[in-house]
């Protein structure tokens, strides 16, 4: 779908907002944080006017909801009703998605703020990328699945979820490697090393060879500084990187490599020496098309590589090998060609060379400095090298004496020991200072090399015919320190001893030859080496640049390879004429932002290479190390930590298709222009791996709640077959342990207020899913479901379904056989117990992410102590800074209907602001034009069967289906699809829709209800009238329900899909005609939720009519004084009514009662009597509010009503402010919840009486401390932040006891005295006791609105309260459009609730009046009326009274009002009564096909 | 809720029970269901106001079609769910069809040959 970027328009209107300054508000809003709250706000504001930017941090919006299986209390797949929204955000053409990105700063006013965004790069086009994850599939990282908690693995390139939106794939990366970042060649380490793992060798040795033009040969002699930093030693072992260097490029022939085609350019470089340096340097510059000359002075080329190091560590033919393939490229070498005896660097330049690379190296051994040392028979170290790897001759003394402990020590020893001498290496330190490698150093000892520690070399004994016969040394001890950290070798006065040697070789160091140097004219170091530019390589004379040894001193090949690299650079940009430094200059150090060690990852150790034999390898200059298998060379790499996730092995680039991967990206800065700012982060769970209590990090059968949803879910892990994670097999029995990180002072002491009912909807839904009998405990010490219907849900759990609740507290979580948990717990009467289950799941509770803590930081809005956005109470989702509101669990925990009723609610309050910015910044959607289908066009049917993931696709032969579809008359065109309603999807249909010239189309997948909107609008964009749509339900009515019979249900689904078509065939394109909407609003109650909506509606700037059936606004606020945070709730009514009273736009009528309704959405008509005249009164209005409240029950039990001492929690509130003082001599007093309330009679909590028996008792406490309170309980249902409260009750001695509802207390008047006994639960026996008052936490019970309810026709539960849309999604809608509810009339609820809920009915009702593009469905009843005999039947029978006789005596239907239900048309004995899309012949179809 | 239901039941939508014409019962039955059951939302809550009261009347009407020309009445029926109801609804369905297998295939189908299976036909 093309999402018109109007940037012109958004242009102009931030001039002309930034002209006019403040005046006028930006009519865009940002939404931070997408989940479903943000997604909520996000809709609804973007539906009602805004244009909105959703920002997310993570790659696809979706948030917590998207992870969970099903959703309380209606077990709805939580998945199945968050797509449509997910869809229709991320189609929507007034919301653009941030996706990756984090909010930097804001400055400006409310009403015009600039927010700063910063980006993450995604690596991966959204606009170019398919979804079709052909990236993920060849990505050789495997990470832990973060969307499955951990419990599956997905690859560095990868989707959220498979129906995430944005549906583009990305590339997770991190910091390069460590590996990467240590090499002094930059290498791709971890990317070859994966390319390994996957058997890739050539790519391997490929990416490489992008820095390295010795893969063999460094794969052999490289000291791998990169193994020094690799993260997998701080689990066992580095990775063996080097030796699977080695390995790749051993697989490989480098002759079968194309060259590069690469433009040559004529400019001549000079490289003099062709050691790694000089090579390297080469390689480069052919790479980019120079023909450098190599100048070599040995007649070999290879430097130390070939003259330094012997065969048994690296052959020849290896570097012969690379060598050749550097010098294909386009290398010349002249061999035998020494700088200063054969040409000079003036003699180059003047022959038309125009830079040159020195790479001489140090060749030159650095003498002993003793006595006699210029005697025969003494011989450097390399000279003794160079001559063996020359071939040239020499004579090898029988017993050597090699002085020094470095690797060339070490070599020359070994070299000798295979040329049949008897070796002693003299070293001055002690073994653990030997700076020669230990491998090499135990190597050379399994061959026989003696090594004498401690002693230094004093004078060359010399013999008869001047020839060395010893040598004399001297015997050291370890001093202090020296500056190289080592120990200094001291020497022990007066201890000497004679080595008998016939050669005597110094392997003490090298040096840079200086002849040749010194006529450069390139300045050199104290040490005799060229000073260089340490970034370009750049030496003091210009165009003369240098590397390696000749640069460094001696030190290893990388570190060569790496300055040719760079050298190579400096002279390709200097022959350019560009800069040098530009972009080279070391950035700013790595983040060190790597992936985590996985901390349940096993143990392995590093693969051992085979080698020789020592007593074999010593004798012949055969390679030791023979190299890693192919199995061993996999497995090794298979241990690499991804520390960078992303190994940019650049595999994914080559993978795509359609170009969309681009790993240059970077992460980008953006400033936007809105009005105002949501806050709706959400939350993070909380890790309980910190505490030993639940050993979650040590048992893998110990999971969180939220992984359990994974493991649910049929798109998790395990495809929602329930196993648990240790050994993948069915647990028999489950436990689940409550207020993990929550209610505890330790963590969190706030109530996480969902984790009660989460636990029981996934015990209820394993017992469903497990195809055995279950056994699911909860452990908890309050359940407080306090929500709408949830009571009942905890009932059915524990009467229907057999889940066993256990009050309890936990102790401890030991492991039992089998991978079993035995859990330690403390029952309720203070036994300790004991129970094995097979799985554990910790309710982990909600906190606050550091993200979302930084998010509020940046926005500048304070935080309560628990770091959650501080709100007031009458201003539920305004932060402190205005023009910066919060909703969803970044409020406090809360559950999803809550967080979408405030996510409308933050939208309503920003829409009351920025009222008037109204559609000055959304784009219009230009349709394409509506295609003309004419009956005569045959019809041309494409029908798309959905797997649903494995919903379908896992019961029902999809394919079968599919090419079953293919036969059926009419249809052109048909395919399957994972999920059809993905969003890359829908661009699909289009194009085939367009390309197949489909005129119907047939979706087999789920139902209608949540996505047939959804294809709908596909076909509109594709130019197809939206009517010309069938859906088959394969899904809900068939795989759904008939699981345990695929064959069948693959048969029904034939069935189902032929009926589909029959009817499709059939289907006419339908015109919705524009739907007129009065802009006035109706509010049905004048309660808080009912003024506040009025309010909130009167500010959007709609006309709003509140009524009220008393003769006082207020409601049941009228009778609360205050707050359980203190604040006045009168001073706040008083307000509010003036405010509403004062309101231009809003008319109050008090005394109003409702006694007609009629009309359709955006065009009601409310008959109301009004005052005490009663005087009779029309309202047109276009949308209506229910807020018609609630009222505190009039207990039978307890003696109320018959003692004047025993009140309810009103009249002692009613007290406590009129006489305080009679309060105040009460000496005890005893609080009885759940009166009226949780009953056979109501099963219904009532939610706010328990905070309300905590704020009375806190207010008793207040009045007078002595004062004995003792609430007697069934479950304290003090959720969210109220625990701090009741927390403070207790500390300030307010007693708290619980009863059954089997054994109420007892209220007894004995002689005018109150007595009050109840079963103690500890004691378990009566306790008696004398009070003074005795408060009855009475239930909250709806008003009587049954005739409302008839009159409105809108539905109600049993206990009366009304009954939303959607409980999870649409928590303020009725189900009939325009009508909307809020406040106690919904459920009982704090003002703080039902403030927060008026907000979001008002917005939601305000949207729908601005929406002014709705129309009218064009589901309507027609007349034929050529045969109408005007008999009355359908005049009498329609319920809504729309048919009526028109002039030519016939009958005629409204299609405004006409509400589609078709009894008309099933009444009219002629038949000539039809109703659109449902026309007889389309029913039949279905009917006849079915045979 | 996932809740298992025989596979013989097939289900054909209309807005609102109000919908629901004698013809199409009959014609179901012409066609070879071998039984039918219109749902509808429960009594006094039609979210059309009145249209289930009409389908009630109806399918006693076709019941008593059904009795007379031999089918039997007891193959149609009329249920009142509510959306909740997705239990009873199952409940229902595996009631219904238990019915009707033991009565047997429609005699419409016997006598036209295409007694092969039971099948049901469900119209919500």
């Amino acid at each position: 779908m093309p999402k018109d970027k109007d940037k012109t328009a958004q242009e102009k209107s931030r001039k002309r907002g930034s002209g006019k300054g403040a005046a006028a508000p930006v009519g865009a809003v940002m939404v931070v944080g997408g989940g479903v709250a943000g997604i909520q706000a996000s809709l609804d504001l973007a539906n009602s006017g805004f244009y909105v930017h959703l920002v997310e941090a993570k790659p696809a919006i979706g948030g917590v909801m998207a992870q969970l299986d099903k959703t309380f209390p209606t077990n709805d797949c939580s998945m199945c009703i968050i797509s449509p929204k997910l869809v229709e955000c991320g189609r929507h053409l007034n919301i653009e998605i941030h996706t990756l990105t984090e909010v930097k700063g804001v400055s400006g006013e409310p009403g015009n703020l600039t927010v700063t965004l910063a980006q993450e790069p995604r690596y991966v086009d959204p606009a170019k990328c398919t979804g079709c994850g052909e990236c993920a599939n060849v990505c050789p990282v495997t990470m832990p699945d973060e969307f499955n908690q951990g419990l599956a693995d997905w690859h560095a390139a990868y989707r959220l979820y498979p129906q995430a939106i944005p549906a583009a794939f990305g590339i997770k990366k991190l910091d390069r490697a460590p590996c990467t970042l240590t090499c002094p060649a930059e290498i791709n380490v971890q990317g070859y090393v994966q390319l390994i793992k996957m058997g890739k060798y050539e790519e391997a040795v490929q990416l490489i060879m992008e820095r390295l033009p010795l893969p063999g040969v460094l794969g052999r002699v490289c000291p791998h500084p990169c193994e020094s930093k690799c993260r997998r030693a701080e689990m066992d072992e580095p990775v063996a990187i080097c030796s699977l260097k080695r390995f790749a490029a051993d697989q490989v022939d480098l002759s079968s490599f194309s060259p590069p085609l690469v433009e040559a350019k004529p400019e001549k470089i000079a490289i003099v020496g062709s050691g790694p340096a000089g090579l390297s340097c080469a390689y480069h510059l052919a790479l980019k098309g120079y023909r450098p000359v190599i100048f070599e002075a040995l007649p070999q080329a290879g430097g130390m590589l070939r003259v330094g190091i012997p065969d048994y560590r690296l052959p020849k033919d290896v570097l012969d090998k690379e060598i050749d393939n550097i010098l294909r490229l386009g290398v010349t070498l002249k061999t035998n060609t020494a700088l200063g005896r054969d040409f000079t660097l003036d003699g180059l330049f003047e022959g038309g060379y125009q830079a040159v690379f020195l790479g001489i190296g140090c060749h030159v051994g650095k003498p002993l400095g003793i006595a006699k040392e210029n005697t025969p028979g003494v011989v450097q170290g390399v000279d003794l090298l160079r001559r063996h790897n020359l071939g040239e001759p020499q004579e090898i003394g029988k017993s050597l004496a090699v002085i020094g402990g470095g690797n060339v020590a070490i070599d020359v020893a070994c070299t000798a020991r295979r040329l049949g001498s008897d070796v002693t290496i003299v070293y001055r330190r002690g073994r653990s200072e030997m700076p020669a490698f230990a491998h090499e150093v135990e190597q050379a000892l399994c061959e026989g090399v003696k090594i004498i520690y401690l002693a230094a070399p004093l004078e060359v004994i010399v013999g008869a015919g001047g020839k060395v016969v010893g040598l004399l040394c001297q015997k050291m001890e370890l001093g202090e320190p020296d500056a190289s950290g080592r120990r200094k070798p001291v020497p022990i006065p007066n201890e000497t001893f004679e080595l008998p040697v016939d050669m005597i070789v110094p392997a003490i160091g090298q040096e840079a030859a200086q002849g040749p140097l010194a006529a450069c004219g390139v300045k050199l170091s104290k040490w005799g080496t060229i000073e260089v530019d340490e970034t370009t390589y750049e030496t003091s004379r210009p165009g003369v640049f240098a590397g390696g040894d000749v640069h460094t001193g001696p030190w290893i090949a990388i570190e060569a390879v790496g300055g040719g690299i760079e050298a190579a650079v400096s002279i390709d940009r200097y022959l350019k004429g560009l800069d040098l430094r530009e972009g080279r200059i070391e950035g700013e150090e790595a983040h060190r932002r790597w992936a985590e060690i996985p901390k349940d990852e096993e143990g392995q150790l590093r693969e051992v290479m085979p080698t020789l034999p020592p007593e074999y390898s010593c004798s012949c200059f055969e390679e030791i190390a023979q190299g890693f298998t192919g199995e061993q060379a996999q497995r090794e790499a298979g241990r690499c930590l991804n520390c960078g996730v992303c190994s940019e092995c650049m595999q994914c680039v080559v993978a795509c298709q359609a170009g969309a991967v681009d790993h240059s990206q970077k992460p980008q800065i953006e400033e936007v222009q809105v009005g105002a700012v949501i806050m709706s982060p959400g939350f993070q769970t909380f890790d309980p791996s910190k505490y030993e209590t639940y050993n979650y990090a040590r048992f893998p059968n110990v999971v969180t709640s939220l992984e359990f949803e994974r493991i649910l879910s049929a798109s998790g892990p395990f495809e929602g077959h329930l196993v648990r994670p240790s050994d993948h097999q069915e647990p028999k029995k489950i436990a689940w342990l409550q207020c993990v990180g929550s209610r505890d002072v330790k963590t969190h002491s706030y109530c996480s207020s969902v984790c009660c009912m989460y636990a029981i909807k996934e015990a209820v839904i394993a017992k469903e899913h497990a195809p055995y009998e279950l056994d699911a405990a909860i452990f908890f010490m309050d359940m407080r479901t306090f929500g709408k219907d949830f009571e009942q849900y905890y009932n059915r759990a524990k009467d229907e379904q057999g889940v066993r609740f256990i009050r309890s507290r936990i102790h401890t979580i030991d492991p039992a056989a089998g991978d079993n948990l035995r859990i330690h717990y403390t029952d309720e009467s203070g036994e300790k117990k004991d129970e094995v289950f097979d799985m554990v799941v910790l309710s982990v509770g909600m906190e606050v992410s550091p993200a979302a803590k930084r998010l509020a930081q940046t926005l500048g809005v304070e935080v309560n102590g628990h770091d959650f956005v501080d709100t007031a109470p009458f201003t539920p989702v305004s932060g402190s800074r205005p023009g910066v509101y919060a909703c969803g669990a970044m409020q406090g925990p809360k559950d999803i209907p809550e967080s979408v009723m405030q996510a409308s609610a933050a939208a309503g309050a920003v829409s009351a602001t920025l009222g008037e910015a109204r559609w000055t910044r959304t784009k219009t959607r230009e349709a394409p034009p509506e295609k003309k289908i004419s009956p005569a066009d045959q019809p041309r049917i494409g029908v798309f069967v959905c797997n649903c993931g494995i919903n379908i696709g896992g019961i029902v032969d999809v394919p079968g289906l599919r090419d079953y579809a293919a036969t059926l008359p009419n249809v052109v065109y048909v395919t399957d699809n994972l999920f059809t309603c993905s969003q890359d999807t829908q661009v699909q249909l289009t194009r085939i829709i367009e390309e197949e010239n489909l005129n119907r189309v047939v979706v087999a997948a789920c139902t209608p209800i949540t996505h047939e909107a959804l294809f709908r609008e596909t076909m509109i964009d594709a130019g197809l009238n939206k009517y010309l749509f069938e859906m088959a339900n394969i899904r809900n009515q068939d795989s759904w329900v008939h699981m345990k019979e695929p064959e069948k249900a693959t048969a029904k689904a034939r069935d189902l899909v032929r009926m589909a078509v029959a009817r499709a065939s059939l289907l006419k394109p339908l015109v919705e005609e524009p739907l007129t909407i009065n802009q006035r609003a109706l509010v049905i109650g004048g309660g808080i939720a009912g003024l506040n909506a009025a309010l909130n509606l009167g500010d959007q700037g709609f006309e709003t009519i509140v009524l009220e059936k008393e003769m006082e606004l207020g409601g049941n606020a009228r009778r609360i004084y205050h707050t359980i945070e203190g604040l006045d709730i009168q001073a706040y009514l008083d307000d509010l009514m003036e405010k509403v009273e004062a309101h231009d736009k809003v008319q109050v009528l008090t005394g109003a009662l409702v006694v007609g309704f009629s009309g359709y959405k955006g065009n009601f008509t409310t008959e109301v009597l009004v005052g005490p005249a009663m005087y009779e009164r029309k309202i047109d209005h276009g949308v209506t509010v229910v807020a018609t409240g609630a009222q505190e029950y009039r207990p039978q039990e307890f003696l109320y009503g018959e003692h004047p001492r025993v009140l309810t929690q009103m009249e002692l509130g009613k007290l406590l402010h009129h006489s305080p003082e009679e309060a105040a001599g009460w000496e005890r007093v005893v609080m009885v919840q759940c009166v009226g309330s949780r009953n056979t009679e109501n099963p219904n909590c009532s939610r706010i009486c328990c905070q309300g028996a905590v704020k009375y008792a806190l207010s008793l406490k207040g009045l007078n401390p002595e004062m004995e309170v003792m609430t007697l309980y069934r479950d304290m249902r003090t959720y969210g932040f109220l625990e701090d409260y009741y927390r403070e009750a207790r500390e300030k001695g307010v007693m708290f006891a619980r009863y059954k509802l089997e054994e109420p207390p007892q209220v007894a008047d004995e002689g005018g005295k109150l007595n009050v006994t109840f079963v103690d639960h500890v004691l378990n026996r009566p306790i008696k006791m004398p009070v003074d008052a005795v408060i009855l936490s009475a239930a909250a019970l709806p008003n009587d609105t049954e005739e409302l309810a008839s009159l409105l026709k809108i539905p109600r539960n049993a206990a009366g309260f009304f009954i939303e849309a959607h409980a999870k999604l649409r928590p303020v809608d009725f189900a009939s459009e325009g009508i909307f509810l809020c406040g106690m009339a919904h459920s009982p609820k704090l003002i703080s609730e039902s403030i927060a809920q008026s907000m979001a009915a008002a917005a939601r009702a305000g949207a729908f009046l601005a929406d002014i593009r709705q129309t009218i469905s064009g589901v309507t009843a027609f007349v034929s009326p050529e045969r109408c005999a005007a008999c009355l039947v359908c005049v009498r029978s329609c319920p809504y009274h729309v048919p009526q006789i028109n002039r030519d005596n016939v009958s005629e239907i409204n299609p405004a009002l006409c509400q589609g239900c078709g009894v008309c048309a099933s009444e009219c004995p002629a038949k000539v009564i039809q109703v659109a899309h449902f026309e007889d012949d389309q029913i039949a179809a279905k009917i006849k096909t079915l045979f | 809720m996932r809740l298992q239901y025989p596979p013989n039941v097939l289900i054909i939508e209309v807005p609102c029970t109000g919908k629901v014409d004698i013809l199409h019962l009959l014609m179901a039955f012409e066609q070879g269901a071998d039984g039918v059951i219109v749902v509808g939302c429960m009594e006094g809550d039609c979210h059309y106001m009145a249209g289930n009261l009409y389908a009630k009347k109806r399918v006693f009407r076709v019941k008593d079609i059904l009795d007379r020309v031999g089918l039997g009445g007891e193959r149609v029926g009329m249920y009142n769910l509510s959306s909740g109801m997705g239990g009873r609804f199952a409940e229902i369905v595996r009631e219904m069809t238990g019915k009707i297998m033991e009565l047997g295939p429609s005699p419409i189908r016997i006598a036209t040959g295409t007694a092969t299976r039971a099948a049901g036909e469900v119209a919500a």
